[in-house]
């Protein structure tokens, strides 16, 4: 059942898209109630979070705490993230932005060790509640990786990946969403007439976003990208950061950068982490020309690393 | 000084290596020739169609199909046990099972391959293939089900370590990129680190196939010694192997034709293996490193 609504061969670009910009235009001052039904429709109701609050951000972070083992990673997060800004993540190696931004499609499960304590709510769902279905929310939720990692498949075959594991099988209906996706990241003219060719053979500016597209073809309503230009070229790195931008009007956006260029260029607001702790955040501009908080400013400024 | 002794050392290690050379290129030449001589006796031509091989009697026919037929449905039922099972095996260890279970399991599974033949050959003989004999009566006391049930087990852990091997390979940033688009372990499995470690994974079947077509004992001890070109898995056969020892070990005259049949048998099997292995190099070279 849950599958259907996305199999559907949809001219609008989801559902999912629309229940984003639902959020937006009924975005209410916060004082005012909030109609009951208008909120439950796709929600399970989790916990005691306002029901405005939750309603208004896309991902709406309570003093979350992780740790592997003993080791405390992260000490008591919280955060809101707006539908369709860019969030940029900065902090000094070691200071928990991967593991942060992995809490939000819980792609730490996977590690033994971890544990987590609060609630993310994402559309006002508690991604930790044990209904949640993972698979759905991965949907939701796309990632894009600090190391270009296409399967070793043709160019079409990472294109469709995600499109083929939800079992859709329509050929034309996938090429069709090969070619938007390929298009949106700028990727359809450098190889549409090779898409059978072996994703590997790709230059690495050209495979980061191949995968970027791989994760858009899903269409997801968040990408969170992990240093997602680390391994690349400034004109691959200026080319994916233009994309990035471009990417703003359809997605929301969450970014782990090292690049405070990029950090300032792209993003709408900034996060910074310093060792587990989320020292300060606000608007970008705010943060980059008026750091409330001394270790932030001599980060920015790279008075250390 | 030190010079000296590097040079002694390195005039040692060049040794060892010709002698394994040399032993190799010795036991071909000696396969070649007598296989040569055999064939100025008996036509290729009938070597290749007779349907009987008879040469211990004294209607003597040189036919190999029914050996080849032997070989080729013990390997044959040794494989389609194998396959599945060690596949399933090397997916389950890989994806599916936590780290230290596959640590204790996986050097577990390789003792299989510890056992002595022998010993696989007489299990086939007194426990399977009674046990056999009660659900499909009628079933001869030596026959190649039985052989290639066991010979399937005792190839498992060829396949199934070889692939998990392959499949441990295949990077974890593949996986990840699977689960962040909402896959299942299930499709993760199947659809990425299978995939990306195919090349591995066939190596380790070709390797199997190999090794239950070199197998001697357990169809030595547990399929019969009756040439038959036969697809009855219930009845006796002999494969090449079988035919080699059974010679081998009886009293024929060495250099007699029938003494050359076995080398005529055994550059048959050569044959067979050698492609094999060229195979698997093959595919192994031609696909390696296809991801990163
Ligand atoms: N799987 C793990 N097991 C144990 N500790 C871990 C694990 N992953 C990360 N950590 C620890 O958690 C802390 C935060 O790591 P994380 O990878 O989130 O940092 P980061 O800010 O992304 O660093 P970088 O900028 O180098 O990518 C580090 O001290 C790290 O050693
Ligand atoms: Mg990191």
């Amino acid at each position: 059942m849950k599958n259907d609504l996305i199999i559907l061969p949809s001219a609008q670009p989801s559902f999912f898209k629309s229940m984003g910009s639902d959020i937006i235009n009924t975005k209410t001052s916060s004082n005012e109630p909030v109609i009951e039904s208008e909120v439950i429709t796709n929600n399970q109701e989790i916990t005691s979070v306002k029901k405005s609050e939750k309603k208004e951000y896309q991902i709406l972070v309570k003093n979350v705490n992780v740790f592997y083992s003993e080791f405390q990673a992260l000490k008591d997060i919280n955060m809101e993230v707006s539908p369709k800004s860019i969030t940029a993540f900065i902090g000094p190696s070691g200071c928990g932005k991967s593991t942060f931004l992995r809490t939000l499609n819980r792609m730490n499960d996977y590690i033994d060790s971890f544990k987590i304590k609060g609630d993310i709510f994402i559309n006002g769902k508690n991604i930790y509640n044990e209904k949640i279905i993972l698979e759905q929310l991965r949907k939701d939720v796309g990632m894009v990786f600090q190391k270009p990692n296409p399967f070793p498949k043709s160019i079409l075959e990472n294109a469709i990946y995600g499109l083929r594991i939800q079992g859709i099988k329509d050929k034309s209906f996938l090429a069709e969403r090969a070619e938007d996706s390929l298009k949106q990241v700028g990727l359809w003219d450098e190889v549409k007439d090779n898409l059978k060719k072996s994703a590997l053979a790709l230059s690495g500016g050209q495979q980061q976003r191949l995968c970027i597209a791989r994760t858009l073809a899903v269409e997801p309503e968040i990408i969170l990208m992990d240093e997602p230009t680390s391994a690349l070229d400034p004109i691959s790195t200026g080319r994916i950061e233009e994309l990035i931008f471009e990417l703003k009007k359809n997605y929301t956006i969450v970014i782990v950068t090292h690049n405070m260029q990029q950090a300032s260029r792209i993003s709408d607001n900034t996060a910074f982490f310093y060792l587990g702790e989320l020292v300060e955040q606000g608007k970008t501009n705010d943060i980059f020309t008026n750091p409330k908080y001394k270790r932030t400013e001599n980060y920015i400024t790279g008075r250390f690393g | 000084m030190r010079r000296y002794k590097e040079l002694v050392i390195e005039k040692f290690l060049l040794f060892s290596a010709l002698i394994t050379i040399l032993t190799t290129v010795g036991i071909i030449l000696v396969l070649a020739i007598e296989a040569f001589k055999f064939f100025s006796e008996v036509s290729i031509f009938d070597f290749f169609t007779d349907t009987e091989w008879t040469p211990l009697f004294t209607i003597k026919h040189y036919g190999i199909l029914p050996l080849l037929s032997g070989t080729f449905l013990t390997s044959f039922i040794a494989i389609a046990v194998a396959l599945p099972l060690g596949l399933t095996i090397a997916v389950f260890l890989s994806e599916y099972a936590p780290k230290k279970f596959r640590n204790f399991i996986k050097p577990s599974l390789e003792l299989l391959a510890a056992v002595p033949t022998v010993v696989y050959g007489f299990f086939a003989l007194t426990i399977v293939t009674p046990f056999l004999q009660q659900i499909i009566p009628g079933m001869s006391g030596f026959n190649s089900l039985s052989a290639g049930i066991v010979m399937g087990i005792m190839i498992i852990p060829i396949i199934s370590s070889l692939s998990e091997d392959a499949l441990n390979a295949v990077p974890y940033s593949l996986r990840e990129a699977s689960y962040g688009m909402g896959s299942t372990r299930l499709q993760t499995a199947f659809k990425v680190a299978v995939p990306a470690a195919s090349s591995g994974i066939v190596v380790s079947i070709i390797l199997a196939i190999s090794r239950a077509i070199g197998e001697t004992m357990i169809v030595a001890i547990a399929a019969g010694q009756q040439p038959r070109l036969t697809a009855n898995p219930f009845v006796p056969i002999e494969t090449l192997t079988a035919y080699i020892v059974q010679v081998s070990l009886g009293d024929v005259q060495h250099d007699s034709i029938e003494y050359r049949t076995i080398f005529a048998a055994g550059i048959t099997l050569f044959v067979f293996t050698f492609i094999l292995n060229n195979i698997s190099h093959w595919v192994k070279n031609k696909y390696r490193e296809e991801y990163e």
